[in-house]
């Protein structure tokens, strides 16, 4: 599978496409560092719906929850089981740390590549 | 940084709330608390006065000692919680939370008895708390025996350390071992900056308010706003050791007598199902409601989805509960308190 570039969303998800219809989804850097030390993470269930700009997982500091928002409409394919038993992960690698596989992707928020995405993240703080 | 009663405060440094629980338990943290209150009760009749003030009783207190005690409403309720300085005969150093400072200070004003003075210190004192394992040895670099306090819940109230004169009390709000220094504000980045040198190669790092949480939680210390206030009892907080109802008389004694034994208790829960409880959520003893829970969290150090509860007594026998975590149902099952107590 070869991975084309990362796009980012507004609300800090990343998403990598492996093809016109199938991406890996996660959360970026500037999340996690938000969010603090992450104990705990929700997934969605492999072969469930999720909706672009709908919450489809949520995780959770020592502190606080916080839903995560799936950046396109689709079907689960898989979801990264080891995050359940090792949420510091999406901490420590959060651009490697995807929490789904979505396939037969049919809408999607809208995107910004890495450039744009980090203006972004500079405009919002 | 957050805005905490009129204060602006860390939630964490660079190392974040596990680190810092973690460094907690296992080496040192350092916590600039300068946002508590502090509240001195001088006159001839301020022991008097105590007494009637609080529930727990300050006779037979030496100087230097500290002794915990809420605060009740006439109602029974708890004003705040707090901790008594005898600095010496007639003179007590009172320290108080933070959101509560005015409304206590007003409290006190209001109960004040002829031959008693309260007054408002708490813009002449920063307090910084230096806690964990390692947190004597640190201190004693920067200072004799002296100014180290050897009795918990004693202070050495002309302390010297790093030549800043300080109170130097052995409490704390983490279940460590451990220092609270308090000290002129003009001082405290001073004084702050010479611990953390002493500690830089003990694994000492500074710390915020989440890990003061989390510490405070795992040791199942109750914070006001939480475990109780103006609608929780002392007694329903489970915090009888310092109700000494036996005293002839305290505000809210006489509605602590007539409510009776109370009908609720503050329990401990550890989640086994999936998921962390957190305050305010409904906790169920079969299908029947049992209370809520007070506070929740994942603690570090234990590395369990802790949380303590206000529950109906009737309820105890339950041989499981379920707290309603965002619509799910998570099993836990309760504990005796603290979750963690350190060796």
């Amino acid at each position: 599978m070869t991975e084309t570039k990362k796009l980012y969303s507004k609300s800090h998800e990343w998403i990598a496409f492996s093809n016109e219809t199938t991406a890996k989804i996660g959360i970026t850097d500037y999340a996690q560092n938000e969010l603090g030390d992450l104990v705990f993470v929700n997934l969605p269930e492999t072969g469930s719906t999720v909706t672009a700009g709908k919450q489809f997982a949520d995780v959770e500091s020592v502190k606080a929850v916080a839903d995560v928002y799936s950046p396109v409409t689709g079907i689960v394919k898989a979801v990264n089981e080891e995050l359940l038993e090792h949420p510091e992960k999406i901490n420590q690698d959060p651009e490697n740390a995807w929490f789904a596989e979505i396939e037969q992707i049919t809408g999607r928020e809208e995107f910004m590549d890495k450039a744009a995405y980090d203006a972004f993240i500079a405009s919002e703080k | 940084m957050v805005p905490f009663a009129g204060w602006l405060l860390p939630v964490q440094y660079e190392t974040g709330v596990i680190a810092e629980h973690m460094a907690v338990r296992t080496k040192c943290g350092l916590f600039d608390v300068s946002h508590m209150g502090e509240i001195l009760c001088e006159g001839n009749s301020s022991l008097e006065n105590l007494n009637w003030l609080l529930t727990n009783d300050f006779t037979n207190m030496y100087e230097g000692r500290a002794r915990y005690s809420p605060m009740c409403s006439e109602e029974g309720g708890v004003v705040d919680d707090l901790l008594v300085y005898k600095m010496e005969e007639n003179r007590y150093f009172i320290v108080v939370n933070a959101a509560n400072k005015d409304k206590d200070f007003a409290w006190m004003k209001a109960h004040e008895k002829p031959g008693t003075v309260f007054t408002d210190v708490s813009d002449n004192f920063a307090q910084l708390a230096l806690q964990g394992p390692r947190a004597r040895e640190i201190l004693s670099r920067l200072t004799g025996m002296q100014s180290i306090p050897q009795k918990y819940y004693t202070c050495i109230k002309t302390g010297v350390v790093a030549g800043i004169p300080c109170i130097v009390s052995k409490t704390g709000y983490t279940g460590e071992d451990g220092y609270e220094l308090y000290t002129d504000p003009s001082k405290a980045a001073e004084l702050w900056e010479a611990l953390m040198d002493a500690g830089k190669n003990d694994g000492l790092v500074p710390c915020g308010l989440g890990a003061r949480d989390t510490l405070r939680l795992e040791a199942a210390m109750p914070l006001y706003g939480h475990e109780m206030d103006d609608t929780v009892t002392p007694l329903e907080a489970g915090l009888d050791f310092a109700v000494k109802m036996e005293k002839p008389d305290f505000i809210g004694k006489e509605a602590l007598v007539r409510k009776g034994p109370p009908e609720r208790t503050r329990i401990g829960l550890v989640a086994y199902g999936r998921g962390i409880m957190r305050e305010r959520e409904r906790v169920y003893a079969g299908n029947d409601e049992a209370g809520w829970t007070t506070s929740g969290t994942y603690a570090p150090y234990l590395k369990k989805a802790v949380a303590m509860a206000l529950v109906k007594k009737s309820s105890l026998q339950a041989a499981e509960f379920t707290v309603d975590v965002r619509g799910t149902r998570i099993p836990a099952h309760s504990v005796p308190l603290p979750f963690y107590k350190h060796a």
